[in-house]
């Protein structure tokens, strides 16, 4: 870059007289073209956060009726239907270690230079650009009584396995488990793809070299640099299946039956929306707030993702 | 048999029997499309012997899923066009410049990317209820902008600093101001990351849920993926013409993404691959 040298020295001088302006000016300018982006995150993200908080002490329909009390709190972790919600939260994060190990599976097996891996990644990624109710409603028949997953168990013999997987309180849930990971896996398939596509292949020739079996490959040499991105995938799943399931539920079971798949979003938005009783709604959703946000600090400590470098 | 034939194999096999189990489900929304009631009843595994397009007729036929797609149309430009000039206004300081509240500022923006909208409707909406903005497309609008700008700007802000300083500075030293520089430097330079935020918004906002049915209540102003789940509850009992609203609603999304594949993967890639 010597010849834009002259150019560069004389820009950076101009920079520099201009930053001889009394200093919070300068800041005041930049921030200017951050305000609406700043504005737009107060209205939708902080200004509902600390009212998410005032309405879950308040009563009213407003949710900002009486003194401030923890009774909100109290009623809810008491009731039996916010419990079995959480409990069918926590049980969806199996699906977590289930999707992850898929991802991973699918990536080593795409990077292995598998014929037509592009394809391959085309069709496995498909999933995740659909909607979740175009999902929910195609495995809504797909699993019904006399759908096509009952129909291949009888035609393969195996009847006795057939179930009503809606219906049937056991199966409800876990159906929908499957259809997240249904979902999800594909978006797994593609970061973690990537990450192996960027490392130079000369890492895997030296290993080859040594004489190294494919799985002793994958385990010393592919999986190691694969850590972090696995990481990001699995901090983003369990924040899925925290918080981000309304959809699938929503689309298939609408909680049932008999509450047998309900989940926390589902609480929220019958007590918030259905039930009008907003203080309700805003308890459960500080509640879920703080594991999700435990999970977001130590991912973001671990991670070098907030970093940007001015030079 | 050659062994490494076999292996071969050993990675093949499983990978068509990954695809046929993708495929399959988005195989049956097509077949069973075209299918009639009664065909559906008795032949749900193999493609129509007498493929009908009645469903798509009866599906258009009220007009409300013309109506809703236009809602989703209107409602996924607009949050999109919005959001994207907010951010790339804001990104370009955030990236390029030094001063007080930066780093704070960049570290917030990341972790809202992962709030959850679930615990921001019940605020959100005792809000629009004060403003009387309730079952109006502009409510749902300001709240994709808000939702959007986390994860736009920080692909933006990483994009931005790897541009190099010296073709920004020849701009500068021309007399050109901060937004001429942005405009017909910054931004040029910067397409494939508009491009990929553009395409990945377009078919979050789309395919978004929980805001749309909280939001948008009255039957006409319904987007799309909302107005599907409607459409499900109300023709239970009729699977070909859920499957044809399913198919109408996905084939935008369906083209999009072949269309703008790398966009999408690269912007996913970008946002959490780091």
């Amino acid at each position: 870059m010597a010849g834009s040298g002259i150019s560069t020295d004389a820009a950076r001088r101009e920079m520099e007289s201009a930053s001889l302006k009394p200093r919070a000016r300068r800041g005041l300018r930049w921030w200017a073209l951050v305000v609406p982006a700043a504005l737009f995150l107060g209205v939708v993200f902080l200004y509902p956060l600390a009212r998410l908080v005032q309405v879950s002490l308040h009563s009213g329909p407003n949710g900002n009726e009486g003194p401030a009390t923890l009774d909100n709190y109290r009623f809810v972790l008491d009731d039996p239907i916010f419990r079995q919600a959480v409990r069918h939260n926590l049980a969806l994060l199996l699906a977590v270690p289930i999707a992850t190990l898929a991802a991973i599976a699918i990536a080593l097996a795409l990077h292995a230079g598998i014929r037509g891996w592009k394809a391959y990644r085309t069709v496995v990624f498909m999933p995740y650009m659909l909607s979740v109710p175009v999902l929910g409603s195609t495995f809504l028949f797909l699993y019904g009584l006399h759908g096509v997953v009952n129909s291949i168990l009888g035609d393969v013999g195996l009847g006795g396995l057939a179930q009503d997987w809606w219906g049937d309180p056991h199966w409800a849930l876990p159906s929908i488990g499957s259809l997240v990971v249904y979902h999800e896996v594909g978006f797994g398939v593609v970061l973690m793809l990537a990450r192996l596509l960027a490392l130079p292949p000369e890492l895997f020739d030296a290993a080859r070299v040594d004489g190294a079996r494919w799985w002793q490959v994958q385990r010393y040499v592919t999986l190691p640099q694969l850590r972090s991105v696995i990481t990001t995938y699995v901090v983003l799943e369990l924040i899925t299946m925290l918080s981000w399931v309304f959809a699938y539920v929503y689309s298939t079971t609408k909680g049932g039956p008999n509450f047998a798949s309900y989940v926390l979003e589902l609480y929220i938005f019958e007590n918030g929306f259905t039930f009008q009783l907003p203080s309700f709604a805003a308890a459960v959703a500080v509640l879920l707030l703080i594991p999700t946000t435990l999970v977001i600090m130590l991912w973001l400590r671990r991670s070098r993702i907030a970093e940007v470098n001015l030079e | 048999m050659n062994r490494r034939l076999l292996g071969r194999a050993g990675t093949q096999l499983p990978m068509l029997a990954v695809a046929a189990v993708t495929l399959y489900p988005l195989y049956f929304v097509v077949i069973t499309a075209f299918k009639t009631q009664g065909e559906y009843r008795t032949n749900r595994l193999l493609p129509p012997r007498h493929p009908t397009l009645h469903n798509f007729h009866d599906a258009f036929r009220d007009g409300e899923l013309f109506r809703w797609m236009f809602n989703s149309a209107v409602i996924t430009f607009a949050s999109v066009a919005v959001s994207t000039l907010i951010a790339v206004v804001a990104a370009y300081p955030l990236a390029r410049r030094a001063f007080r509240g930066r780093t704070a500022f960049i570290g917030l923006n990341v972790a809202l990317m992962v709030v959850p909208p679930v615990v921001l409707v019940v605020p959100l909406f005792l809000l629009f209820v004060r403003l009387g903005l309730i079952n109006s497309r502009l409510s749902v609008v300001i709240v994709y902008i808000g939702l959007l700008i986390p994860f736009s700007l920080f692909i933006l802000v990483n994009f931005f600093a790897t541009i190099p300083r010296s073709l920004e500075e020849a701009a500068l030293l021309d007399g050109a101001s901060t937004l001429r520089t942005l405009r017909h430097v910054i931004v040029p330079l910067s397409a494939p990351a508009i491009v990929t935020i553009v395409v990945v918004n377009a078919v979050w906002v789309w395919n978004e849920l929980l805001i749309a049915v909280v939001f948008l209540q009255d039957n006409d102003k319904r987007t799309l993926t909302a107005g599907l789940t409607f459409f499900q509850g109300r023709f239970l009992t009729n699977d070909p013409l859920v499957m044809t609203g399913a198919l109408i609603a996905s084939v935008p999304m369906l083209a999009l993404y072949m269309v703008g594949q790398r966009f999408f993967i690269r912007g996913l890639v970008a946002g959490f691959g780091k």
